[in-house]
């Protein structure tokens, strides 16, 4: 039985790539490890390794064409020996599936039953991952998604020593420690069969930038407390200082939401930047201040007012508007209750803030009045999906509820 | 503890059993007056007597029926076949008496007899004498298969064979009755059912038995060893029941496995080895378990067929670093 040669993943954003040349011709004899060929990928040059012993039967692809990965491109076999007439279809990432078409109806249909898009169906797998059970589960165990790994092994194989090797790059680990005066670069990720599923449908119902909304309320009456306190050092600090201070805070605790869609990749950041949006004549700016989980309030409070101020002058640089991981937009001060903000690209989060008012909430089973905000976060579902946006609120209502865990 | 020839421990497990228990006779062609084709019963007629070392006619069928039916009036006859090849002849009375005569009899009647003779190739003896057959009679519910490869085991093995209750085919090799080895004095009783770590190591499983242990996986395992590699060797001894803990601990460890085997590949014992680890070590498992086995041809008299038709150290060390990804 001839095996076939299916031109493997050479890495992991590649779909195709292009036989360059043909280092043996039919008839050639190979054994495993044997090069065969000479591979353009999207990334670079490489060589396509036989896995097997025998005899080179069959070259199904001319120098200089293109072949999908997963396609038979050679066929390895004993002297001789036919090869199947119908080679096995050629394995290529699934698009999905159009919809149906539009029946026609005569009775008016009921309204179709809204889907919260937050919280998306189990997208189909974008093509098949192979990979040793072993390492299936070490992937699991330690949160990887093997889609994202290039296998060393047959066929590209994703084997224990690739999952191992994930695991232990510093990009995968959550939490890099912020290290003060150093900006380091971010890391391109590459964008997972499933992400890019994800995103592709999400932006063809939402065009652009597929958003999604989460909201919670939180009890501010210590983060209150807190700014009366500094008030009488004579510190000037606002809520909405505190919430850039929190806000910074949660990114660098859970630096998943601190990620940037960058089309063929995603940007994880590893520094806090955290823009406010200010309110200027006839429009509206997004002053960053950088590194804000490494400031402290009162000197995140000094430079937005000087930001602001500078804002309202239209004297900010470029560089001093752009870019940051997240958004804080902040609305109270005009007494809305609550609201949805749209993303400032190409960060994939922002906060919408309502005004802080006294409101009954019901405390251990007894009605109690407590000063409470709403936050509400945008989040680029391309990027960031439900869950990660939701543990991320979480982890800001924490801070802003106990906001002693600032400075400690 | 004494350092003994694989022959030699046979033929001290026989005159200790036989000296132990006087229901333990051994019958078999030339076994007797002419010490045994292989020297395995030598000078037992001396010691024991003709009543109890039986000279048997060339007709495997008939005296391994004359065992079975002795084992079920209560005696422990120990059957030399001069080699499973010829046991062919006698396959009937194994596994259609020896194997279903308690199941039949309801539990009424036991069956302790022990087959014994060697077993695979022995050197240019061309190609229906050269078989390994394990895999055949491990087939049959309601026999023990056993296949020592060491001289220790080989005693400890046998004495236990002779002492269970149930039919038990005892697999030895021509080409092992030469290889010396420690073997303990006396009441040295080696478990049925029990695997035996011929080498401790994390990176890969080899899996095996009988002549294959020293003859090709203890000399690839030292290579690998030279390598880097550090190989778990498991010297199954037992084929039924196999040592499945053993299997499951070293897998756990190791995620890789190379099963050996002197027989044929198609349907032999190493399959259901390989089947038992993907079911139950599948979560452990990094690549597929692969086997050596012998080739899937007759085997030729000539001496370079027979080498190339048998596995190899040279085999199982590109198995081993196959299931590597080396």
């Amino acid at each position: 039985m001839p095996i076939a040669v299916q031109l493997p993943a050479l890495s992991p954003t590649m779909k195709e790539g292009r036989i360059t040349r043909w280092l043996k011709k039919e008839g050639d004899r190979v054994s495993a490890g044997t090069a065969i060929a000479e591979c353009e990928t999207d990334k670079s040059n490489l060589e396509i390794e036989v896995y097997d012993d025998g005899v080179l039967l069959k070259l199904l692809v001319a120098e200089g064409a293109f072949a999908p990965v997963g396609s038979t491109i050679a066929w390895v076999g004993k002297p001789g020996e036919p090869i199947p007439e119908t080679a096995p279809p050629a394995v290529t990432a699934p698009t999905p599936a159009a919809p149906p078409p539009p029946q026609p109806v005569a009775a008016p249909r009921p309204a179709p039953v809204a889907t919260p898009i937050a919280a998306p169906a189990p997208v189909a797998s974008a093509g098949r991952v192979r990979a040793s059970p072993l390492a299936k589960r070490i992937a699991e165990a330690e949160g990887i998604d093997l889609s994202t790994i290039t296998g060393s092994g047959p066929a590209g194989r994703v084997v224990k020593r690739d999952v191992e090797g994930a695991a232990s790059r510093p990009a995968a680990k959550p939490a890099r420690r912020a290290v003060a005066g150093v900006r380091p670069p971010p890391d391109t990720l590459p964008v997972s069969g499933m992400r890019r599923v994800i995103a592709q449908r999400l932006t063809e119902v939402k065009p652009g930038v597929p958003h999604f909304y989460l909201t919670v309320d939180v009890e501010m009456d210590q983060a209150l407390a807190l700014r009366e306190e500094a008030k009488a050092q004579e510190l000037k600090v606002s809520v909405n200082d505190i919430l850039v201070k929190a806000t910074a805070a949660a990114v660098r605790a859970f630096p998943r939401i601190n990620q940037v869609f960058a089309g063929e990749s995603i940007q994880q950041l590893h520094t806090v930047d955290v823009g406010v949006a200010v309110a200027i004549e006839d429009g509206l700016i997004t002053p960053v201040v950088r590194d804000a989980d490494q400031k402290g309030v009162a000197e995140i409070a000094e430079e937005i007012r000087e930001l602001a101020e500078r804002a309202k002058k239209k004297a900010l640089r470029p560089e001093e508007y752009s870019g940051g991981s997240i958004t804080v937009s902040n609305l109270g001060m005009f007494g809305i209750d609550s609201f949805i903000a749209v993303l400032n690209p190409p960060q994939a989060a922002i906060l919408a803030v309502g005004k802080v008012e006294p409101k009954v909430v019901v405390r251990n089973d007894a009605m109690v009045i407590r000063k409470m905000m709403s936050v509400t976060l945008s989040g680029d579902h391309r990027v960031i999906d439900g869950a990660v946006g939701a543990q991320f609120l979480q982890i800001l209502k924490g801070l802003l509820e106990h906001p002693l865990r600032l400075v400690l | 503890m004494a350092e003994l020839t694989y022959r030699d421990a046979l033929n001290q497990a026989l005159a200790e059993e036989m000296a132990r228990d006087p229901r333990v006779f051994v019958m078999g062609e030339e076994v007797a007056r002419y010490n045994g084709a292989y020297k395995v019963t030598q000078g037992l007629l001396d010691k024991f007597g003709s009543a109890r070392v039986v000279d048997a006619p060339i007709s495997e069928l008939g005296f391994a029926g004359l065992g079975v039916g002795a084992a079920m009036m209560g005696l422990r006859p120990v059957i030399e076949m001069m080699t499973w090849n010829f046991a062919i002849l006698a396959m009937d009375q194994i596994v259609n008496n020896a194997a279903k005569i308690r199941h039949m009899s309801g539990g009424q009647l036991r069956c302790p007899i022990v087959v014994r003779g060697p077993n695979g190739a022995g050197g240019r003896l061309s190609s229906q004498h050269s078989q390994a057959l394990e895999a055949n009679y491990a087939h049959f519910p309601g026999l023990i298969v056993l296949a020592p490869g060491t001289p220790a085991d080989a005693k400890g093995l046998l004495k236990a064979a002779i002492r269970s209750d149930s039919p038990v085919v005892f697999m030895e090799a021509e080409l092992l009755y030469g290889l010396k080895g420690e073997v303990p004095d006396g009441e040295h009783v080696v478990p049925i059912g029990k695997a035996d770590f011929k080498r401790r190591g994390d990176d890969v499983t080899i899996i095996t038995w009988s002549r294959m242990v020293s003859a090709v996986v203890q000399p690839a395992a030292a290579e690998l060893e030279a390598a880097g590699i550090h190989a778990d060797v498991i010297d199954l001894r037992s084929i039924k029941p196999m040592d499945e803990a053993a299997v499951r601990e070293s897998v756990a460890k190791t995620n890789r496995v190379v099963i050996v085997e002197e027989g044929w590949g198609y349907a032999g014992f190493g399959g259901h080895v390989a089947d038992f680890i993907q079911r139950e070590c599948f979560d452990s498992l990094d690549a597929p378990v692969l086997r050596v086995h012998g080739h899937d041809v007759n085997m030729g008299y000539a001496a370079n067929l027979e080498r190339l038709t048998l596995p190899s150290v040279q085999r199982v060390v590109a198995a081993v670093n196959q299931v590597l990804y080396r």
